[in-house]
Parts: C-alpha cells; structure tokens; sequence
C-alpha cells in the first residue's frame, strides 16, 4: 500500500557529495513534518531533468535517511548510466523532482512483533545497503539495534553512518580489501536472530533467504526491478509471488522470502 | 477559459482528456497527482476474460523519447474486474466525473464475446476493444492487422455487446482507412488509435532479444507524428467519433490531434515521464484553446482539416 502521504513535489537540493568514485550521497529538503516522514525501504522515484528530456523515465531511489527534525532527506546511490548521472551532477540550491514515497517499506513495529525477543540482523549487500540505514536507525528508534551484515564487492563506504544505531557489524569483500575475504551470507548466522532483514543483489537475496530458511529464522527481502511508474499502474515490475502477481514498486518492495524465493 | 467539457458516445466528459489502456491503472493510482475533475476518463488495464500473468522476463526498455513495453495484458480477468477494480473506477467517477471505459482484449473470438458478454452488467459507460492480441486460430498473427479479421471479431463483439463500443486500432494494421471503414461497417460506434508499435531491441552484453517475445510495443513522444498521421487518416475514412493517442504529453499535442478531428485524445505513456501528465495535459489544453481564441474544444476539432 502506497501510504496516503504520497506526493509530487520539487524540493531544493541541499547537497550533492562523492563518498567513492561512482557513489553519490544527496541530501533534499523535507519532509516539512513529521506527518510526511516515509518508512525504511520506501523509495522515490527522482528526476533531475524536465519532462521532455531524457532519460525519459524517472530513477526509483530509496531513501537513504531521513532526518525528520531537521527536515532533510538523504540519498545514495551509485552512479550507472544516463540518469544516475544527472542525479550525481546536482547541486546545492537546484531543484529536484520527487515522487514518493513509493512502496510498503520496512513494517518495523510489525518485525518487532515477529521477532519476539530474538536480536535482529540487517543484511546488505553493495549499494543495497542505501535503505538500510534508515532501517538500522528506526530498529534503534524502537530500542533494538540490529547486527549489520555488510558485504562489498572491493572498499567499503558508507559504513561510519551506521555506527550509532547498529549493535555490531560484520564485513566482508570479494576483493578482501576489508574484513572477512568473501561472502557475506558466510559470516551470517540466523539461527541466532529473530528476524533477518536484507536488501542487495538477486544470488545474495537468495543466499540469505535459503540460510534463514533452514533455520526457521523469518526473513525480509528488499527486492529490485526495472520501474516505469513506480505507482503500481503499468504492471512493468510484476514479481511471482506465493500469493499470485505482485508489483513491487507498490506491493513491494519488501516481500517475505518464503513468498518470492 | 475554453471549455473543455465534451461527450463521447453519449457519455459527458470533464474534458477531452482520457488516460490511456495499461497506463493509468484504474485511476486511483494517479489520484494524489491529479485533479481528475479536469480529465474526462480513465480506460482501465487490458482484460481477458480468464485473467492472466502476463510475459515472464523484462517488461520495460526505455528508448531514446520512448519506452517498449512487453506487459503481455497481466490482468485478472473480467469476473474479478467487475467485483474488485470496477467499484474503485466507480468511487473515482462518483468523486470527480471520470467516465469508466474497460479495455477488453482476447485470444479468440469467444473470449472477447464472452468478456463482451459479462461487461453488459456492469456500470462501465464504453468498452474498448483491444483488436492487437495475437489471434491463437490464426497463428498468432494479430486481430489487428488485416481489417477483414477486425471487422469480423467487431461484428461478433457487436451482436451480444449492449455498451458504446470503441474498436482500438494497432499501427500494424495494413491499411488504417480500410482497417477504419470494416470496424465501422461490423457495428463499432467509436475507434480509438494507436497502440503501441512493434518494434525490439537487443541486450548487446548477453548477444539476446531484451524481451523473451523478441518484438515488443514502442510508445512515447518518438511515435507521436505518425500516429498523428493514422489519426488524421482514420478521420478522414469514417464518420464515427476517432479517439487519438500516441506520445501525447502536452496541451498543444493534444490540440494537434483534436485539429486532425480527434473527439478526444488518451494520454499514455506520459503518465509514467510525469505522474501529473493527465492533468498537464488538460490544463495546456485550455490555456492553447484560450490563446488562440478557441471558445470550446468543439470549436477546434478538425480545423486544420479546411
Ligand atoms: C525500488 C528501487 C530502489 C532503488 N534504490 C536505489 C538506491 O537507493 N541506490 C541506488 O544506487 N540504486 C537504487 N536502485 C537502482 C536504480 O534505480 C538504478 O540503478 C538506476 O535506475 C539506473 O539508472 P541510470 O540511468 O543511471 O542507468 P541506466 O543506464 O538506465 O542503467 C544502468 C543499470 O541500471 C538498471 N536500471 C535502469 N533503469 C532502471 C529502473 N527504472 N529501475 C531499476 N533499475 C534500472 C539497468 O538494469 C542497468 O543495469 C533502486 C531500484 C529500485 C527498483
Ligand atoms: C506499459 C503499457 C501497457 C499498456 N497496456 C495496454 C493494454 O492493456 N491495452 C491497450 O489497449 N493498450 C495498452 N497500452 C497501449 C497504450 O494504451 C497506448 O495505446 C500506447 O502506449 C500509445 O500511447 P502513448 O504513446 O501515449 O503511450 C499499453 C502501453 C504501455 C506503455
Ligand atoms: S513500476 Fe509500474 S507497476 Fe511497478
């Protein structure tokens, strides 16, 4: 369910910043208050270009962060073709078009509830981990901070921000050029959690989910498709799921493992 | 202010402003984004009479000013449209005038008969025939190419269908003014033109079609002038009111297919580029109508014609 708060607007960059050569944090006005705030795992659908120009579809973005006091939302993402490149060449005073927020997010009162007393991991793999920030700081909001699983392809980045609000975390690199050298499904052990949350690439998604679920362990992915609408009209997203089709820019994109896997 | 109220079919519309089959959802999906009392209606997602999930692998490839789809109709049949998403178009209707027009599509003429058949009681003001799936006695060979098959598929739809029924033409059609004439001789009250073109595009990393069916449907502002030219050319060809679409995503492209003679126009793809598009559309509308000194949309209809 698309929450009712969803909107168009044109909000004021309020900066544009390289954390790696092809990684871009972008922070953005608002949401102006808290009614507006948008749940972890929710996404918007950006776009740094008139109408008539191209790209011709806008680029779905999750939220990163949001800071709701303040009122500043924050972006990351990694730079690939035509669109992320014009997101990457914001800068401060320019305006940038946001539709959104899209998508059912993280539930994060209802994983609590399944969880039940077990700890909770946050998993994420690559520019997967962009949602899961704002996911680490809302778990910690309510008084469970998560371990976080964090596996990159070489250097990492990113990971200072998530610090505060995560109980410990564990890295892992192909390259080896930081903490465990490979996986990071190897270093996961979800017998131990309550509830297993992860976003990144499709084999980690699986990988993760068929760990959890030979520990009986619940888990939520954070999944990923080619998007037109964002809005659940254009059925360009559609996934198999247990329970029939499901879109996931508006069902999703946080399904249940076991429903999609 | 021009007004922008019209009727299509005998159904009165806010204004000539459709949003376009596959592309609007149902209409409650665009409802945080536009005034819908400035757009005349909504055309829902493409039926079939048992539903179906659609084409498996990509859907969607974006090309320079367009998109290629290859949805494949995923849609939940004509059963479940009336008790599910049909009351929600109603809600919309209720709340801001929206004429609700069902999209129906088939594989075979007694699908579309039966589909036809069930919409008769429901509230939908006008059906519009999807004549672009693939025909399975045929051999696949598309409804919508040779107008002997569309006129005869029409004229089935036509006995039992008791709603204004609106004939949506394929650009693949061989001939747009013959293909017109037989739609309108086999009983159609209305057609509508385009759907998307046949066109593809290949993944050069992994030396495949993008799209599992290799062809798949090209929309957009880059088909825009030549479904202008088949819409000029259906007006041209028969009497009945000609719905015009293609790529249309501003006021003034709207105007050039309302002065080709379009009755109205649906706006598509542009939903997606701009989730205001419908409303953008409607409201470019009358500021062009009101500039140039046009007090009505009816004022304007057909004059680039002489
Ligand atoms: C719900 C959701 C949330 C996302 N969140 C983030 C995020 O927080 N940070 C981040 O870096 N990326 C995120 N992405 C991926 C991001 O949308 C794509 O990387 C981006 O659209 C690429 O656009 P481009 O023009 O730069 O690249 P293109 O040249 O268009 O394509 C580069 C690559 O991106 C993929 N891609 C292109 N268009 C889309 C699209 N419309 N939807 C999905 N993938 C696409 C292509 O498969 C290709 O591999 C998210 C995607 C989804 C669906
Ligand atoms: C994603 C998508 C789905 C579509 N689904 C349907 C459909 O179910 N039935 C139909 O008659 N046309 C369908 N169409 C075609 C559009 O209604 C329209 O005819 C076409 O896209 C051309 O208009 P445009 O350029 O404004 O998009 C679809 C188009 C798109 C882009
Ligand atoms: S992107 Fe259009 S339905 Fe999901």
């Amino acid at each position: 369910m698309n929450v009712p708060n969803c909107k168009w607007e044109q909000a004021p960059v309020l900066g544009c910043e390289r954390l790696a050569p092809d990684i871009v944090r972008l922070t953005v006005e608002g949401p102006a208050a808290p009614a507006a705030a948008s749940r972890p795992g929710q996404f918007y659908m950006l776009r740094a270009w008139k109408e008539g120009e191209g790209p011709y579809l806008s680029r779905p973005i999750s939220l990163h962060d949001a800071d709701i006091a303040n009122g500043r939302r924050r972006f990351l993402f990694q730079v690939k073709g035509a669109g992320t490149q014009k997101l990457a060449a914001l800068r401060a005073g320019e305006a940038l078009t946001l539709t959104g927020p899209l998508g059912n997010g993280f539930d994060v009162p209802a994983i609590l509830h399944t969880a039940g007393a077990g700890p909770v991991a946050v998993v994420g793999g690559g520019i997967g981990t962009a949602p899961l920030l704002y996911l680490c700081r809302a778990l910690a909001e309510n008084g469970r901070r998560p371990d976080f699983f964090a596996g990159f392809r070489d250097v990492p980045y990113g990971l200072d921000a998530f610090a505060p609000f995560v109980g410990g975390t564990a890295l892992a690199t192909d390259s080896g050029a930081a903490g465990h050298h490979g996986l990071v499904t190897d270093l996961l052990a979800p017998e131990r959690y309550g509830a297993v949350l992860a976003c990144g690439p499709d084999p980690m998604l699986r990988a993760v989910a068929a760990k959890c679920k030979a520990a009986g362990t619940p888990c939520l992915v954070s999944l990923e498709k080619h998007m037109a609408c964002g809005l659940g009209a254009c059925l360009g997203c559609t996934v198999h799921t247990a329970g029939g089709p499901r879109t996931v820019c508006k069902d999703g994109p946080v399904f249940l493992a076991r429903e999609v896997f | 202010m021009a007004d922008l109220k019209t009727t299509l079919l005998g159904v009165p519309l806010n204004s000539p402003v459709l949003g376009a089959s596959g592309t609007a959802g149902y209409g409650p999906e665009y409802e945080p984004f536009v005034d819908y009392t400035k757009v005349g209606g909504i055309c829902g997602k493409g039926l079939t009479l048992h539903g179906q999930f659609g084409n498996e692998g990509a859907r969607l490839y974006e090309t320079p000013s367009g998109l290629i789809n290859s949805i494949g109709l995923q849609n939940p049949g004509v059963a479940h449209f009336i008790d599910v998403e049909l009351p929600k178009m109603l809600a919309l209707k209720q709340k801001y005038g929206t004429a609700v027009i069902a999209n129906l599509g088939g594989h075979s003429e007694e699908e579309y008969v039966e589909g036809a058949r069930l919409l008769n009681g429901s509230a939908v003001d006008i059906v519009e025939l999807n004549i672009s799936c693939p025909n399975v006695k045929a051999g696949g060979m598309a409804y919508g190419v040779k107008a002997k098959d569309a006129g005869a598929v029409t004229a089935m739809v036509r006995k039992v269908c008791q709603k204004p029924l609106m004939v949506k033409l394929s650009p693949q059609a061989e001939s747009i003014p013959d293909m017109c004439k037989a739609v309108e001789a086999a009983g159609a009250d209305a057609v509508s033109l385009v759907n998307t073109f046949q066109s593809c595009a290949i993944d050069v990393y992994r030396r495949r079609p993008v799209f599992e069916n290799v062809f798949a449907g090209l929309s957009g502002p880059a088909i825009r002038p030549i479904a202008l030219r088949m819409v000029w050319q259906a007006v041209g060809a028969v009497r009945i009111p000609v719905v015009g679409l293609g790529g249309i995503a501003t006021g003034r492209d709207a105007l050039e297919f309302i002065m080709a003679g379009a009755a109205a126009v649906q706006v598509g793809a542009a939903n997606f580029a701009d989730p205001r598009a419908m409303q953008t559309v409607a409201e470019g509308l009358c500021a062009l109508l009101d500039e140039l000194g046009f007090a009505s949309v009816e004022e304007a209809r057909g004059c680039a014609r002489g």
